[in-house]
């Protein structure tokens, strides 16, 4: 009978490392959800305030005054959405960023973006409308300075993106250096939350699309994707300071991201590959006219869509769940009480965006790194099978 | 307008970020992680390739036990069978030998018998002879010891002559 305890002991233990992981989910859901639902009510509102009270530049002066008199929710949105040089906290305070200019002019500039508050000028340079200009002495726009300027600058989503990397950077490595201490061991902590992703990757991603041989190649790229924008969607759901950036739902990420993608498919692309977009094998010469441009169309087509798909899904969900807290602030406008009535489905529906988000944060990940991996495959597709090539385009539509 | 149009400076980070993470975590994080992960799977693999074997062994170590046995029981059973036949054997060849000598034995006997029977009547023939010829030599002795004796002899063999 002692033989066999450990043995009934052994699925108990399994269990409570399976609650054990169901927890840390939960506890970090949990966490997302609460923070953002809190603090996505204190987040915009002084923002709206602030845009109210905002000093307007003296020409414009009249018309905006009472522009700002009524709330502008799609401007409000369009300001949380898009990348900026400082990242608001709360109020009036905000984290100034590192400005980076080069021209060859002037040469390399580096200060905060503090000294360009209330629409001064510093260096030769103002921001305007998010945007860094060349000004000349008598603060005029100089069009032809601004259009060799080179604006590096370390912006919300760049400083986003950097707490992002240094988060990964930390959890991989410490991961990492827990599998070299306790090799064979049962996974402990944040080992066994992130393990089964990496084998999920590396299985139902990298293995079934690559194929068995091959995929070892590009499971680096595939798993660095898959985390980064996973990590940087959840960090783009949390409303304050180290997220609050969209950054995956920035066109520039989904694009850097996809030429990446396109660039390691051409590199790694076999003879197979070119041929059947060149000349497809069992065509007619006739129709290989029709053929080849839309081949050559569709190879530039899956990296754009890939951005596309990435860039709008993020985008949308941050617009969505920023429109129901608009909602409340429109509503308030017309009547405080109606505002507050409102506030309560608002923040229900916020809440189930939130939940929404999340599995939109995973599902996007996945699809980018399924996608990716296909494309990849099909580059180094030995091709027997002519309906590979059918059945690339096929879940290519289904997302 | 904003929204769709790529900032050069985040590409530019991005680039430069990307890169230094993939490449970062692809030699410290994700190669001993993805060794590791392999080389657990392979060990966790032999062992339960190891503990299958052990499993076909010990059943094959069964039947070969059961094999043996049974071959052992056949054995037995033949040796037994074997046993058996041959006492039975050995009884039905000694009972032959042993009628086949008892009737040498017999026969022989018998004409041992025949033999000295045979012996016994020729003596005893002989022996009636021998006496018969001296009775016959008494007889005639006595019967012609005498002149008288031998005429009146004569003269009975003569009358039986005439008679005829």
């Amino acid at each position: 009978m002692p033989k066999f305890a450990p043995e009934i002991e052994k699925p108990g233990n399994l269990f409570r490392a399976m609650t054990n992981k169901i927890n840390i989910f939960k506890r970090i859901s949990l966490f997302l959800i609460v923070l953002f639902t809190t603090f996505s009510a204190f987040a915009y509102e002084p923002i709206e305030k602030e845009k109210n009270n905002v000093v307007d530049p003296p020409e414009t002066g009249k018309s905006t005054e009472e522009k700002s008199e009524k709330f502008n929710a799609g401007e409000l949105i369009i300001d949380h959405i898009t990348d900026s040089h400082e990242w608001h906290i709360a109020g009036h305070l905000a984290l100034p960023l590192p400005i980076i200019l080069y021209s060859s002019e002037k040469g390399l500039s580096v200060f905060l973006s503090n000294k360009f508050e209330g629409g001064e000028e510093y260096n030769g340079y103002k921001l305007q409308k998010n945007e860094i200009v060349a000004v000349d002495e008598d603060g005029v726009i100089d069009e032809k300075a601004t259009a060799k300027l080179w604006d590096v600058s370390i912006t919300k989503n760049v400083a986003s993106m950097f707490v992002s990397i240094a988060l990964m950077l930390w959890m991989f490595i410490s991961v990492a250096n827990k599998y070299k201490k306790n090799p064979g061991k049962a996974p402990k902590g944040m080992q066994s939350l992130l393990e089964p992703l990496i084998i999920f990757v590396r299985d139902d991603i990298a293995k079934s699309a690559i194929g068995e041989k091959k995929y070892k190649r590009y499971l680096p790229f595939l798993l660095t994707v898959f985390f980064f924008i996973w990590i940087n969607n959840l960090l783009g759901l949390i409303p304050v300071l180290p997220g609050g950036a969209n950054v995956t739902g920035n066109i520039a990420i989904g694009m850097t991201l996809a030429v990446m993608v396109f660039v390691i498919t051409l590199l790694t692309a076999n003879w197979n590959y070119w041929r059947h977009i060149i000349a497809m094998p069992g065509v007619p010469f006739g129709v290989l006219f029709i053929l080849t441009p839309i081949e050559i169309f569709g190879m530039f087509l899956k990296p754009m869509v890939l951005m596309i798909r990435l860039f709008a899904n993020m985008l949308a969900g941050h617009i969505i769940a920023l429109s129901f807290f608009c909602l409340i602030f429109i509503f308030a406008e017309m009547n405080p009480a109606v505002g507050w009535g409102v506030s309560i489905f608002s923040v229900a529906f916020t809440i189930f965006m939130g939940m929404l988000e999340l599995l939109v944060a995973f599902l996007q990940a996945y699809v980018f790194t399924l996608l990716s991996a296909m494309y990849f495959g099909s580059a180094i597709d030995e091709g027997h099978d002519p309906n590979n090539h059918v059945d690339d385009h096929a879940t290519d539509r289904n997302f | 307008m904003e929204l769709v149009k790529p900032a050069f400076g985040l590409i530019f980070w991005m680039c430069v970020s990307f890169g230094l993470i993939l490449f970062i975590l692809k030699k410290f994080a994700w190669k001993p992680v993805l060794n590791m992960l392999s080389e657990r799977e392979e060990s966790i693999q032999t062992a339960l390739d190891a503990a299958e074997k052990a499993k076909t062994e010990m059943r094959l170590m069964k039947s070969d036990n059961e094999r043996i046995l049974n071959e052992a029981r056949a054995e037995r059973d033949a040796l037994l069978k074997d046993a058996r036949e041959i006492r039975e054997k050995m009884i039905s060849e000694s009972k032959g030998l042993a009628t086949k000598e008892g009737e040498r034995m017999l026969k022989s006997a018998r004409e041992n018998i025949q033999n000295e029977k045979m012996a016994a009547i020729s003596e005893l023939k002989n022996q009636v002879a021998v006496l018969s010829i001296e009775i016959a030599e008494k007889i005639l002795k006595a019967e012609l010891s005498s002149d008288e004796k031998q005429k009146a002899l004569v003269k009975n063999l003569l009358q039986d002559i005439n008679l005829n």
